[in-house]
């Protein structure tokens, strides 16, 4: 009974922290809600009439929003670089950290799940894949693969902050032996839920592009270099936006951990080029179309020949010592290294896939307005949960927020 | 959905085995053993269907809880417009209609009698909607039938009379032009080139120095679209159909992205047919009219073939090389063709095993 007071003064003392805040912060979430709100409009639109307002058709089935998808998904992944130095390793530096990047993982699983409702064509009938009161077809589809571990890592991204943070409130120490296994837990499930994505794709054998042994691996290198980029660039926001501490040591080491992923994303990349660039069989023409473009049809070309010098220029200032460790310049490093890996593993990956099709069509594919529009709203929802949970938890934190008796 | 005789490797944990036995083995044909809960529990779902599949299950005081909190969620609205003091009977039997059939349950578990309900129900709202009466069959796959198709490239001149009778036939989308099959037109002297061939051609047909090649659903043994479903809205039939059931299809298209030989078509917008044209003649799994959001594809006309004739495709073929039949019958055309001709499938590496096969004069 007690522990129901407590929750609900939480509830009530987040409530007001999230809707007080510096001139900025209500700026910020005002344009929030409002590309939320285009993006509902566009949804409704696509509710209406179908999903022939999205570029999508029948030659390729998937666009922008698997796309995003299967990027977010990397996302969230990342957090356990956090997750793992702090609580397995006892690295005591990420702490705070950790927090955050947990916030970030519930974002993106948010995200996810948004997006892929955004992409059925029958979200009403979306309880058919519900266990026991549906029919789950497990576990020969990996889609259902899917839905479990990744709503297996959201009920444990959820719940180990919100013991934390429950227990810091309180102002008692948050008691290791029970969220030490969960943390535990999330790692391999972290592992889990990128390796299931990429299974998604790896195993359909009608796609040469996608079918590669490579595919889930090289998913995990991109999604330890984007995710923690990611976190960087929020944790240098709170920092100069909060008085939450977050020491210097703590980014140079999550810096690190970019660094070495997107280095050896690098040389997978080189191991997949090299594969279908030298004996180019006919199973390398998506790769062909993805870079140089078939038969004239090169819509693609703009945007992977943009991420592939990010990707690389990010790569090297990483690599030196001396570059990394001035902070501007590891800022925008991280920038465009998230840049450059959303249009690889997203566009980049999903779209190739179907292009040639089975019989050698190649059918552009091009995004309409309403489906940026709901994507667009969909990244406004998860930067806005975003918000939410990290104001609140570094209002815990930095000890603004404590229970009354 | 898993025969015993097939080359390919699948992993099978799990995977429901149809021939499995009503009764456990402490020998009592109902619950009460004690021990075999899930089991007994699983076969009930098996068979039942509607309600009765979703809510009439054996389960524990939590779960219950859980599925009615769920049900009267989702009831309140339905209960509000059937009970509505201000509506006529037509309507309140129309609403009545809508409820049960959005909350039925996946055509490939339901007793004969549910798939009769349930297209009687179909059968009924049609008639209230518009006044017309259709035809609609649930017959089931026939022992000892296995369809299969022969195409022979020799004859196909590419008329594409095939593929406008599939589409009156199948009440297929007018509006984006949705085709089952499509006729690849391709250069003498260049093989079966796919990338240089053109399955979108408006000119006379046979243009000179080309030749045509047909494609369509496979009807895979081992088709890699069921196996990535979700939900099992899409599966393998007795008689070797790979069908789908439209109100169970959630729309993910991840079975467009398996098939590996551009089968499957999926409703981007609501399907229209002008009434005049529909084909009232329709089954279940087959030609009925589609909602938005669903995937479709080829049945080998299962509302024609099921009642003992060629799909409208054969039938439709001026020159004669569509071929159709039963596999498992020795005297039939199919399987002569098989015997005496040397035919080929496409894709063969892929372990797909399509009852399609291509053959020349």
């Amino acid at each position: 009974m007690r522990r129901f007071k407590v929750f609900k003064s939480l509830v009530r003392d987040s409530l007001d922290t999230i809707t007080q805040g510096s001139r900025k912060y209500h700026l910020w979430m005002a344009a929030l809600t409002f590309m939320m709100l285009v993006g509902m409009y566009c949804y409704s639109i696509q509710l209406d009439e179908g999903l022939s307002v999205t570029g999508m058709t029948d030659r390729v089935s998937w666009g922008l929003y698997i796309s995003n998808f299967t990027f977010l998904v990397g996302v969230a992944a990342a957090a356990v670089m956090l997750v793992m130095p702090t609580y397995v390793l006892k690295d005591i530096d990420f702490k705070q950290a950790v927090l955050i990047g947990e916030g970030l993982a519930v974002a993106a699983l948010v995200m996810c799940l948004a997006f892929v409702i955004a992409d059925m064509g029958g979200p009403s009938v979306l309880w058919h894949m519900i266990p026991e009161i549906g029919v789950f077809n497990f576990p020969n589809s990996m889609l259902t693969w899917d839905v479990l571990v990744l709503n297996g890592y959201l009920f444990i991204n959820i719940t180990i902050p919100l013991y934390i943070l429950f227990r810091h409130y309180q102002g008692k120490e948050a008691k290791s032996k029970v969220y030490i296994p969960g943390a535990f837990i999330s790692v391999f499930w972290a592992v889990a839920i990128h390796l299931v994505t990429a299974f998604l794709y790896q195993g359909l054998q009608a796609r040469p592009f996608w079918n590669n042994a490579l595919l889930g691996p090289r998913f995990l290198a991109s999604a330890f270099a984007a995710g923690p980029a990611l976190i960087i660039l929020v944790l240098a926001v709170i920092r100069s936006s909060t008085s939450f501490k977050i020491q210097d040591k703590t980014i140079k080491k999550i810096a690190m951990v970019v660094t070495v992923a997107a280095q050896i994303n690098l040389i997978m990349l080189i191991s997949e080029l090299f594969k279908e660039f030298y004996a180019p069989t006919h199973h390398s023409e998506s790769a062909y179309y993805l870079f140089f473009g078939l038969h004239g049809k090169d819509a693609l070309l703009p945007w992977i020949w943009t991420a592939i010098p990010l990707n690389i220029l990010a790569t090297v200032i990483l690599t030196f010592h001396k570059l990394r460790n001035n902070f501007k310049v590891l800022y925008f490093a991280c920038f465009i290294l998230f840049i450059a890996i959303w249009i690889e593993k997203g566009f980049g990956l999903i779209v190739p896939g179907f292009i040639p099709g089975p019989y050698g069509k190649i059918a552009e594919y091009i995004p309409t307005g309403i489906e940026i529009g709901v994507t667009l709203g969909i990244w406004a929802l998860g930067a806005f949960v975003f918000t939410i949970l990290a104001k609140t938890a570094i209002g815990i934190e930095i000890g603004k927020l404590r229970y009354k008796k | 959905m898993s025969s015993d005789n097939k080359k390919w490797f699948s992993l099978n944990i799990g995977r429901k085995n149809q021939e499995t036995s009503s009764s456990c083995s402490c020998g009592k044909q109902s619950g009460g053993c004690g021990g075999h809960d899930h089991e007994e529990i699983k076969h009930i779902e098996e068979r039942k269907d509607g309600f009765e599949q979703v809510f009439d299950v054996k389960m524990n005081r939590r779960s219950a809880f859980k599925q009615l909190a769920a049900s009267l969620a989702i009831g309140a609205g339905a209960v509000s417009t059937s009970c509505s003091m201000f509506s006529d009977d037509e309507s309140k039997e129309k609403a009545q209609i809508d409820w049960e059939e959005q909350f039925k349950g996946n055509y490939k578990l339901m007793t004969d009698e549910e798939k009769k309900a349930t297209v009687d129900r179909l059968v009924r709202s049609y008639q209230l909607r518009t006044g017309k009466t259709i035809s609609m069959s649930s017959k089931n796959a026939e022992e000892n039938v296995l369809f299969g198709y022969a195409f022979n490239i020799s004859k196909c001149q590419g008329y594409m009379d095939c593929v406008s009778a599939c589409v009156e036939e199948n009440n297929q989308d007018r509006n984006s032009q949705m085709q089952y099959i499509r006729i690849h037109e391709m250069k003498d002297g260049n093989g079966f080139n796919f990338n240089e061939s053109d399955d979108n051609y408006y000119h006379e047909v046979p243009a000179e120095g080309h030749f045509y090649m047909g494609t369509q659903c496979f009807h895979c043994d081992n088709p890699p679209c069921v196996n990535v479903c979700p939900v099992q809205a899409t599966w393998r039939e007795d008689d070797g159909l790979v069908v789908v059931d439209y109100d169970w299809c959630v729309g993910c298209r991840y079975c467009m992205a398996a098939c590996p030989y551009d089968g499957r078509r999926f409703n981007w917008s609501k399907p229209e047919v002008p009434e005049e044209e529909i084909n009232k003649n329709q089954h279940y799994l087959g030609n009925r009219l589609r909602k938005k959001g669903v995937m479709e594809k080829c049945t080998f006309c299962v509302q024609r073939s099921r009642a003992g004739k060629n799909p409208a495709c054969v039938e439709a073929c001026p020159t004669g090389a569509r071929i159709f039949g039963n596999l498992l019958d020795p005297n039939s055309t199919i399987r002569w063709v098989l015997e005496n001709k040397k035919v080929f499938r496409l894709r063969e590496d892929l372990g797909t095993e399509p009852k399609f096969w291509y053959f020349m004069d």
